[in-house]
């Protein structure tokens, strides 16, 4: 029990990143796939940050007290670079958006898979 | 104990921001919700002491990615499908979060000052930008000088996301040559 | 929306303020919050701020599309070819104690010269990222108005070939 008090911020992360990931595999519009990535994702770095936090610490900008406890640098510089790798990838996804939706017309992964096949199927009737 | 009140606070905003992110099918207000969850994303990394993550998350997540996300909706349906409860992919999704809280409750508590984390190399790096490197913020000594190479790396993914996405969408097309197709899109 | 004098007036006077702003978190990342990814963010979002309210043709002589590319490039090259000075000094790749009179000195003109490198690349990929999407659909009405032309430039060679076979067989 002192266990789930100790950890409480974790779990809730938890949580949040499960909403992030439920919307990544159970919606089928690409859109809200990406949304849920970009959850998903801040989620994770939360996690991170939350590992890095030391209690009675403050912010890691050197102040000259000897006394002060820094928060741990290491966990903000690897998610700095997270966040601008998911952007990065966000910015690609959304870019293959929309040309799925200039090639096929849809943007629901339903739809698409139909489509596909239906091209599939034309092709095989032709050869 | 009013860290706890502020922390739980933000992310109780931060669930349902996201819950009705995942159940409303209206794309534009999909995505100004993402762009709100990170803005309080962004909130909470600055009660957690990260000022440069929060910096970054706000410019980054409430800003750029927001941006993008609307400049796709101008060109593609702005509506989603109607979807209902799928059971498999939530099934899926509650066997993660155990298997994940499973393997969380090994860490060292929440805040804890002695955990192995702060013991390693954070104290190097802490002493290192006093001394060496002489800049009080210790985030950058340690992105650009002590880690400059995942920068330079970083650095890098940032130039081939731009390469990736002029290549898909920015309009350049092959040169006609004698007797072949025309291949302009 | 520059037909509106608010937002008009305020962003005339909100986007030199926020370059500013840009400019003062990427050179004083050293002393507070802030570098290189989050001063490029914020220079971009000043130019964005222009191309939407001013319109894209505007935006777009603002922030030139070459210039966009060897800014790009330049950034990256910036950081690198940090490296590599380090090593014309005789030090390991990117190891700034040689770049200056003292170690800290060096070390202090190493990250301030990375930092612009990088960000001078975030800035101009997220206008370049901006343009590219906000661009298309005047990409995609282009290419259809050039179609159009192919095609009824096709149809009018056709019908002067079937009418000159037309004159050939009488």
């Amino acid at each position: 029990m002192s266990n789930l008090i100790a950890h409480w911020n974790y779990f809730l992360v938890i949580a949040l990143m499960m909403i992030g990931f439920y919307a990544v595999i159970a919606r089928g519009n690409m859109v809200k796939k990406m949304v849920g990535l970009t959850i998903f994702q801040t989620s994770v770095f939360m996690l991170y940050i939350s590992m890095g936090k030391v209690a009675n610490g403050t912010a890691p900008i050197l102040t000259g007290d000897a006394t002060t406890l820094y928060a741990n640098p290491l966990p903000h510089v690897l998610i700095l670079t997270a966040i601008v790798v998911g952007v990065a990838t966000t910015a690609v996804g959304y870019a293959l958006i929309i040309r799925v939706y200039e090639s096929y017309g849809t943007i629901e992964d339903d739809e698409l898979i139909k489509i596909i096949e239906a091209e599939d199927n034309a092709e095989a009737h032709d050869a | 104990m009013s860290g706890f009140f502020v922390n739980a606070a933000l992310i109780s905003l931060l669930t349902l921001i996201a819950f009705l992110a995942v159940r409303l099918h209206r794309l534009f207000a999909v995505v100004m919700l993402s762009g709100a969850f990170s803005l309080v994303a962004a909130t909470l990394f600055v009660v957690l002491d990260a000022v440069d993550v929060a910096f970054t998350e706000a410019a980054v997540g409430a800003g750029i990615s927001t941006i993008l996300a609307l400049a796709t909706l101008s060109l593609v349906p702005v509506n989603e499908k109607t979807h209902g409860f799928a059971i498999v992919p939530a099934f899926l999704a509650f066997a993660t979060a155990a298997m994940l809280a499973v393997a969380v409750a090994d860490l060292p508590a929440f805040g804890d000052v002695n955990a192995p984390i702060h013991n390693h190399v954070a104290p190097d790096y802490l002493q290192g930008s006093a001394e060496d490197i002489a800049i009080p913020n210790v985030v950058t000594s340690v992105l650009a000088s002590y880690r400059g190479f995942d920068t330079l790396g970083e650095t890098v993914v940032v130039f081939t996301a731009a390469i990736a996405v002029l290549l898909v969408l920015g309009g350049w097309t092959r040169r006609k040559q004698d007797g072949e197709d025309d291949n302009a899109r | 929306m520059q037909d509106d004098v608010v937002i008009r007036v305020i962003a005339k006077v909100m986007i030199p303020a926020v370059m500013l702003f840009a400019l003062y978190v990427q050179f004083h990342g050293d002393y507070g919050p802030g570098g290189g990814f989050q001063a490029g963010v914020v220079f971009a979002a000043a130019f964005v701020l222009n191309a939407m309210i001013f319109g894209l043709n505007r935006g777009r002589h603002a922030w030139p599309a070459h210039l966009n590319l060897l800014a790009i490039c330049g950034g990256v090259l910036l950081y690198g070819l940090t490296g590599v000075a380090s090593m014309l000094l005789g030090a390991n790749y990117l190891d700034y104690d040689v770049l200056g009179a003292t170690p800290q000195s060096g070390q202090h003109n190493g990250i301030l010269l990375v930092e612009f490198g990088v960000g001078l690349t975030v800035a101009s990929v997220m206008v370049a990222l901006f343009f590219t999407f906000a661009g298309r659909l005047t990409h995609i009405r282009l290419m259809a108005k050039m179609q159009a032309q192919e095609d009824a430039a096709q149809k009018k060679t056709k019908r002067k070939t079937k009418r000159t076979k037309k004159r050939a067989g009488k």
